[in-house]
């Protein structure tokens, strides 16, 4: 590990970082072990995220860094190599709404944390949830809500769940702008999260590990 | 106007403004952004109000006599949207028979309708930038307007006169501006039925929340320019440009919420906060490049003798103790879901403090449940004055019986 390399881009030095990143590649450094210190600095950032030493933007900027490296070092690795995945994620934003601000800053976290996360975007119909847990088995589903009209597209999609026979096998958990206890309780989901680090510790904490 | 609405418009109009000045009115007040919630309330869907300026103000008089909130606002300029935008084309909004079904509110569509690159632009000779390149991305029906020269060149005789007025008779710019002319006559239309509205208003008793808006430069920024991402990565690729450019757009700001009130005569002056909220930035980066220019736009409204009113979105809990930098009894910040205990300890004394009653429980809980929250509004940061009840953002979907459990509660519980 090059320490240097993950101090750099966990502190979120974006210039100073690709420059290192670009000289690596120059003198024929193994394009896997750049991405894993990338893996690891990327850990660094979510930890501090957890701690509320980083917010949004720093996570933003963190996930600018790591798509630049990757860019630049993915066409040197052969396809098939990628860890293993501790469990399988299916997340977004509910019929009707289109924010994904918040979705994307879950689905980045969980992805950093080594979850397999199958991202289905905004304004996702009841049927297409349903459809897609059926082909991903995911043991988590995340619905996404920012507008106050998410309730009950939220409430319709977990229904349609569970009419497909398909609740029992997996957790759901929401989250977005007005969610609370209350409109869990309402949607009929199994907890709420209030922000992104809710959301990766209530993944681990159903998933097992 | 009857003597018994000039009373209960003097009233009502006290009963807010001691609260803003700290004062202890006779009962809390109470009013409420309604969002769409007059429509479906008088069971119309949100396009139909969008669309039909007449079922709107069915819509609005009936919530409005039946509920009675301290202060109304006027529905004309943030909902009788759908002709304008029509007209113009407009790409920054999909709505009901836009994209969006018909009972589901507006919704902002994010983008980089700035360019990184034209921070320059912005910053060299902002209406040139806007009319050439930001309307023609933001208005599909402006698009023509890319093709006009910069129009700071066109000075005089030899300067510009003779060759440059010649894009106005490519047919792209004529039918922008034929789209513009059509734009025009919305605009004079959305004026109107809100002139006619807020004097019927005022005739009938109901005093206005606001007369004006604004918004913090960052926000402006980054709401309509640089999108969320774009000006959140911006704070650490180009520091000084946003800076800059929140010193740009202040003056405008100042101008636009002066502008309105000198059309309006109300001095109360609506300020949405979208993006300097807990979690969207460090509280470092807060005193950075969001908080100077919000309180020198701010400060400056209260010397013209205005009072503005921010609504801090989310949760602000983390900035209270720097927004309390205000002058004392002016301002009134309305809060979603910021702590309000410990808003009413940092602000006490200061800033009149609104809001916060969850949509959560507004739509999924029951009228008990307000009355309950309510109540406990009013006996921790109601108790002393300074304090006006309010849901914790737009009505939207509340169920009516939970609304009216709200305005209920207040005259109960709100006495002083």
């Amino acid at each position: 590990m090059d320490k240097k390399l993950v101090d750099m881009m966990a502190d979120l030095k974006e210039e100073e970082v690709l420059a290192l990143v670009t000289e690596k590649i120059k003198k024929g450094e193994d394009p896997m072990g750049i991405l894993d210190d990338a893996r690891s600095a990327m850990e660094v950032v979510g930890k501090r995220f957890e701690s509320c030493e980083y917010f949004i933007p720093d996570l933003m900027m963190a996930g600018e860094i790591l798509r630049q490296i990757s860019e630049q070092v993915k066409p040197l690795l052969d396809k098939t190599s990628g860890g293993k995945k501790l469990g399988k994620v299916i997340i977004g934003t509910v019929a009707g709404d289109i924010h994904d601000i918040g979705k994307d800053i879950v689905t980045f976290m969980l992805d950093v944390s080594g979850f397999d996360v199958l991202d289905l975007g905004i304004d996702v119909p009841v049927e297409v949830f349903v459809e897609k847990i059926k082909e991903f088995q995911p043991q988590v589903v995340g619905l996404s809500g920012f507008l106050t009209l998410a309730f009950d597209s939220m409430k319709n999609t977990v229904a349609a769940i569970k009419q497909a026979g398909l609740r029992d096998n997996i957790k759901i958990m929401i989250g977005g702008g007005q969610i609370d206890d209350e409109v869990r309780k309402y949607v009929g989901a199994d907890a709420y999260g209030k922000d992104a680090v809710a959301g990766v510790q209530l993944t681990r904490q159903w998933i097992g590990v | 106007m009857s003597e018994k609405a000039e009373e209960l418009y003097r009233q009502r109009e006290k009963r807010v403004n001691d609260a803003i000045a700290l004062k202890k009115p006779d009962r809390v007040p109470i009013m409420v952004l309604f969002g769409f919630f007059p429509a479906r309330y008088s069971g119309y869907t949100v396009q139909d109000v969008m669309y039909d300026p007449e079922k709107m103000w069915q819509a609005q008089w009936k919530t409005l006599t039946e509920f009675q909130p301290d202060m109304d606002q006027n529905p004309y300029f943030l909902r009788y949207l759908g002709p304008i935008l029509e007209t113009l084309d407009f790409k920054q909004l999909i709505w009901p028979g836009h994209g969006m079904k018909a009972d589901h509110t507006y919704q902002f569509v994010e983008a980089e309708y700035m360019t990184a690159e034209e921070y320059d632009h912005f910053l060299l000779d902002t209406t040139d930038f806007m009319m050439r390149r930001y309307w023609p991305r933001v208005c599909g029906g402006l698009k023509g307007l890319e093709k006009l020269p910069p129009l700071h060149n066109i000075i005089s005789y030899y300067m510009g006169i003779p060759t440059g007025f010649g894009a106005f008779s490519l047919p792209e710019v004529i039918e922008a501006l034929d789209v513009l002319k059509k734009a025009g006559q919305e605009s004079a239309r959305i004026g109107g039925y809100a002139r006619k509205y807020s004097e019927k208003a005022r005739a009938e008793g109901f005093p206005l929340q606001v007369g004006a808006i604004s918004q913090a430069p960052y926000d402006t920024l980054g709401d309509f320019f640089r999108g969320t991402k774009g000006v959140m990565l911006d704070m650490y690729r180009r520091p000084d440009k946003v800076i800059k450019a929140c010193e740009h757009i202040l003056p405008f700001m100042i101008e636009m919420a002066v502008n309105g009130y000198k059309v309006s005569g109300n001095p109360r002056v609506f300020i949405p906060i979208h993006k300097g909220l807990d979690g969207f930035m460090s509280l470092e980066q807060f005193k950075k490049f969001f908080w100077p220019t919000l309180r020198e736009l701010m400060v400056a409204l209260i010397k013209e003798g205005l009072n503005p009113c921010p609504l801090w979105e989310g949760d602000c809990t983390s900035r209270l103790d720097t927004i309390k930098d205000i002058p004392e009894g002016k301002a009134c910040y309305a809060f979603e879901a910021t702590d309000m205990i410990k808003a009413k300890k940092a602000l006490g004394g200061k800033v009149c403090i609104r809001g916060n009653v969850p949509l959560s429980i507004l739509i999924t809980g029951t009228p008990d449940d307000v009355r309950r929250h309510c109540k406990k509004l009013i006996d921790t940061v109601g108790k002393d004055g300074g304090y006006i009840m309010d849901s914790s953002t737009g009505l939207d979907d509340a169920r009516p019986e939970n609304v009216k459990a709200m305005f209920e509660a207040t005259r109960e519980y709100g006495l002083y």
